[in-house]
This record gives structure tokens, C-alpha cells and sequence, in this order.
């Protein structure tokens, strides 16, 4: 990297740092997110232009806040000019004082926490579609650019920077205010960003090696969001749960795949690959999910099942009557089949696989699972270890017409074999 | 991608100044809220430490205070996206030093911890 490249990527790292707390601001002095976006960018252009010359400032983080706040005063008077002259031509003076009213530049500085906060709540207003959620978040709060993003995501670049159009777009004609959510609405607003942090979160843990390194990256994205929403957030037990569920999900990345690249399930994964600070980071963030006086929501619920994972020695070692106790929970906040699938896994690890088949069975009848690999894959474990071998191959057959991965097709057919040719 | 830094320094004969701490309270605090910071804390002067060394076969144990000119004042653990991100919080803090603690020169340094993807 030469000088002038080394220039520029230190810009582009101060840039990353601020621009979230810039186009925060911003919006709140312009009310308008597009404006407040662009004239971020232009406070980083200029940048560009003179810090290669003149040198990086000392405060380069107050220096871009400063020359966008310059900006922004421009804009906001040139629009009063422009509305003042509208009035005096219909002769209506009587709105002047109040158009005219100079923005509080001053206070850009104050209240940094309540912008960015309010920024987080327009990014994933629930009147844009999830996927438009997670592009605008990422870019206006991720500091992500459109390219990162779509390399991200698996998508063109051109589709990613319509989306993020569009949904601008869709904020300024619907009128979405830049402001914090009414008490009243609060919990609805707080999951459609809680959403939106976990589905960037699942998007890059679903990545494999070898991949993009973006995409694995996703993951540290949606955590440090889901930190700053915490920060901005205390007393809410599901901010604190969501950061809880993905520090103890990522604690697990380095041992979820095996040295081909294969993935390794939960059970047979080296525990101590599992990263511990994350583990004690995310242990201390469900911990303060606990303290607030408030009832656990779907995320520390899921939290508290993965913190009974990271707390154990082994399989063997794990609290499996626990987990079992909080799939029931789970199941009544959020039902779904596939929470009492899982909820099968944990009672046959806890009270024996009898117990546990008995509820797998019942999902049998269930249109949305009738295409799921892992409930044919349970039952046949499950019968399996029942000695009912030959319906146990049976369901292991239909494990593996089912999936499209040939890694597991290839150990489910291994397991149907195991269970012998006897009929 | 995680960095790990580590400050060191020669301390001047003053002592540092409350408003040190106070700045370095605060930018903690910032770089928490940011998401950024993992982990950090400071380490007590050498003379409360000891080195484990292995030469020739040979291992010994050698208790401080050691003689090196510099000592180590405290580490951070970043997660952040790019190396020049972790440049710009790293001179935050240093930068802390030299506008509230006249007299201090030091480093911090900087290393790229190994991740899943640096493996095998």
C-alpha cells in the first residue's frame, strides 16, 4: 500500500467509526434521511480531497462532525430561503418565525445516543421489507458500503443499491418520522430491529469456509450492532438477549467445522475450540437480561438454551432437563414445529428416547415440516437407539432423499446402513 | 478481525494526572457503546511479575522488576472491520497520553489475533 492508499484507508476507518453518529445527526437537524446521508458522504469527500494534502487532523471525528454540521446549517437555511420566498408570494407571513428558525447546530454533539437510537429505528422501520431492513442498517449504521454489502448478501450491486433507494424512498413517502417509538409501540418496533440484527447474524453464520470472508464477517457486524442496541437500550431483556444468543452462538464457529470444511454438529464439536470470551461475554450479557425486572422474550429464552450448552463439559455434562424446560417456554412464546422438534431432541436427551419420539411423532402430520431433513433425521436416531432398526433405516433413507448437502446425505446414508438390510 | 494491542511506555516522574484516567474512562466507554471493545485492563509494573523462560533445555523463573527501559501499561482487545479501524482507536488512546500526561512516550502495539480462518 503506498502513501496515498494508506491515506485514504485510515480516512475510510474514521469515516466507518463516525458516520453512523454523522448521518444521525444529521437526520435529526434535516429531518431528512436522505439529505442526512448525503451529507455525511460529502463530509468524507472532502475529506478525501484535502486530508491526503494537508494531513489528517488531529480530531478527525470532530473535524468531519464539524464540516457536516457547516453543511447541514447551508441546506437547512437555503430550504428556509427557498420556503420564505414561497410564502411571500402566497402573502403568508404568519409560518415565517417558524420556518426560519435556525437549526440547533450547537447540540449536534448532545444527546448522540438518542440519534443513533432513533437512526436504528428508521433503518428497520417495519414499513420496509426485512430485506430492505438489513441493507439500509447495514449501510447507515454498519457504515458498510453498497458493494460490501452485496458481496455480503449474494447479491448484484445494482439490486442492493435499489433496494436501499426504494426504501428510502418508501421512509420519505410514508412519512416516517426520525424519532423514537412511542412507549405504546415500542415492543413491535424493538423486534423488527431485533429481527433484523439476527437475520444479518444468521446470514453470515450460515456462510461456509472457504467462502467470501464478508460473509462470515456478517456475524461480527450483527454483534457489534447488537451491542450498541444494548448500550442504547438497558432495560430491554431482549436487546440484552439477542446479544447473549449471538456471543454464545459465535462462541462455537471455530469448532463447528471440521478440517474439510465439513460441519460438525453440536454434540461431537471440541469444546475447546469454543471461544470463552465470547462465552463469558455473552454468560455476563444474559446475566443482565436476568437482572431487569422483566419476562424473558424468544432471544434470552434461546439465549439461556445455547448458555446450557457453553456451560457444559460435554454432551454428557449438559443440562438436558433445563433445555427440555426451556423449549417449553419457547414453544408457548413462539410455536413452531420446529422449536417442538428440537424440544423432542432435548427431552430424549434428558428423560430417554422413548419420551422424546413420542413428541417427534406427533410433527409427522405437519405440512410445514413435511420437506425437513432434520425430522426424519431425528426419528431415526431415535429409533435407533430404541433397537427399531428397521424403521429407524427407513426414516435415515428419507433423511437423505431429502437433503440437498452431500456431505449429509452421504453420513445419513451411512446411518441407514448401520441400521442393517433386515427389514 | 480481532486485534490485540498492548501499551508500553516510560512513565515521567509526575504521576499520571486524574483527568487521564477520566479520558480514559470515557473513550472505553465509547469504544464499548461502538460495539468495538471486547476487552481490556491494565497491568501492574513488572516488579509484580515474574518470566518464565526456556533456553537450552533449560527453564528459569526470573521475578521482577526487569531492566527493559519500557513497561508494559495495559492491554485491549478490538473487534472491529479493518486493520486502520483498530489504528484509529489505538491513536485515540495514545493520543490521550500526550495531550494529558507531558513527558510520557510510549507505543501501542498492534497484533491481529488468529481467527477460525487463519487455521489449517
Amino acid at each position: 500500500m503506498d502513501n496515498h492508499q494508506a491515506t485514504r484507508a485510515a480516512i475510510e476507518a474514521v469515516w466507518r467509526i463516525e458516520s453512523p453518529r454523522l448521518i444521525a445527526a444529521l437526520a435529526r437537524i434535516t429531518g431528512d434521511l436522505g439529505a442526512a446521508e448525503e451529507l455525511a458522504q460529502d463530509a468524507l469527500v472532502i475529506a478525501l480531497e484535502q486530508w491526503p494534502v494537508q494531513g489528517v487532523p488531529d480530531g478527525p471525528g470532530a473535524w468531519l462532525m464539524a464540516t457536516a454540521k457547516h453543511r447541514a446549517i447551508d441546506l437547512v437555511r437555503r430550504r428556509a430561503r427557498y420556503e420564505h420566498k414561497l410564502q411571500e408570494v402566497g402573502r403568508d407571513m404568519e409560518a415565517q418565525a417558524q420556518t426560519f428558525a435556525e437549526p440547533d447546530v450547537d447540540k449536534m454533539d448532545d444527546h448522540i445516543g438518542d440519534d443513533l437510537l432513533r437512526l436504528i429505528f428508521i433503518a428497520c422501520h417495519p414499513v420496509l421489507a426485512t430485506q430492505a431492513r438489513a441493507a439500509l442498517t447495514l449501510r447507515l449504521i454498519g457504515g458498510l458500503t453498497t458493494h460490501e454489502i452485496a458481496r455480503a448478501f449474494l447479491v448484484a450491486e445494482p439490486a442492493i443499491a435499489q433496494r436501499i433507494v426504494r426504501a428510502k424512498r418508501t421512509l420519505a413517502d410514508k412519512k416516517v418520522p426520525f424519532a423514537i417509538p412511542e412507549p405504546g409501540e415500542l415492543t413491535g418496533r424493538l423486534a423488527s430491529v431485533l429481527e433484523v440484527i439476527y437475520l444479518i447474524f444468521n446470514e453470515g453464520y450460515a456462510a461456509t469456509s472457504g467462502e467470501d470472508w464478508i460473509r462470515p464477517e456478517l456475524c461480527a457486524e450483527a454483534l457489534r450492532l447488537g451491542r450498541v442496541l444494548a448500550g442504547l437500550m438497558p432495560r430491554q431483556v431482549e436487546a440484552h438477549g439477542l446479544v447473549a444468543l449471538m456471543e454464545l452462538q459465535a462462541s462455537r464457529i471455530g469448532a463447528r467445522t471440521g478440517p474439510a470444511g465439513q460441519p460438525v454438529l453440536l454434540g461431537d464439536q471440541d469444546r475447546r475450540r469454543w471461544d470463552r470470551l465470547l462465552i463469558r461475554r455473552g454468560l455476563a450479557a444474559l446475566e443482565r437480561a436476568e437482572h431487569l425486572d422483566a419476562a424473558p422474550g424468544p432471544y434470552a429464552v434461546q439465549a439461556e438454551i445455547a448458555a446450557c450448552h457453553a456451560r457444559a463439559a460435554s454432551v454428557e455434562d449438559t443440562d438436558w432437563e433445563r433445555i427440555a424446560a426451556l423449549y417449553v417456554v419457547l414453544a408457548h412464546l413462539t410455536p413452531s414445529p420446529v422449536v417442538e422438534l428440537n424440544r423432542a431432541v432435548a427431552v430424549a436427551m434428558a428423560y430417554g428416547p422413548a419420551q422424546g419420539l413420542e413428541i417427534a411423532d406427533q410433527l409427522t402430520s405437519q405440512p410445514a415440516l413435511s420437506g425437513y431433513v432434520q425430522l426424519p433425521a431425528v426419528r431415526g436416531d431415535l429409533l435407533a437407539r430404541l433397537g427399531r432398526l428397521a424403521e429407524a433405516r427407513d426414516q435415515f433413507t428419507r433423511a437423505a432423499a431429502l437433503t440437498s448437502n452431500q456431505r449429509e446425505r452421504a453420513l445419513f446414508q451411512a446411518r441407514a446402513a448401520e441400521c442393517g438390510d433386515r427389514a | 478481525m480481532r486485534y490485540f494491542m498492548l501499551l508500553s511506555g516510560t512513565n515521567p516522574a509526575t504521576p499520571p494526572p486524574p483527568e487521564l484516567f477520566e479520558a480514559i474512562m470515557k473513550l472505553g466507554g465509547e469504544a464499548t457503546e461502538a460495539g468495538v471493545l471486547l476487552d481490556t485492563a491494565g497491568l501492574l509494573p513488572s516488579v509484580a511479575g515474574a518470566r518464565v523462560a526456556l533456553a537450552d533445555g533449560k527453564l528459569t523463573v526470573t521475578d521482577g522488576p526487569f531492566t527493559e527501559s519500557k513497561e508494559l501499561i495495559s492491554y485491549a482487545l478490538y473487534e472491529v472491520r479493518s486493520k486502520e479501524e483498530a489504528v484509529e482507536w489505538a491513536s485515540r488512546f495514545v493520543k490521550l497520553h500526550r495531550d494529558l500526561w507531558p513527558g510520557w512516550a510510549g507505543e501501542n502495539e498492534i497484533r491481529q489475533v488468529m481467527g477460525p480462518q487463519d487455521v489449517g
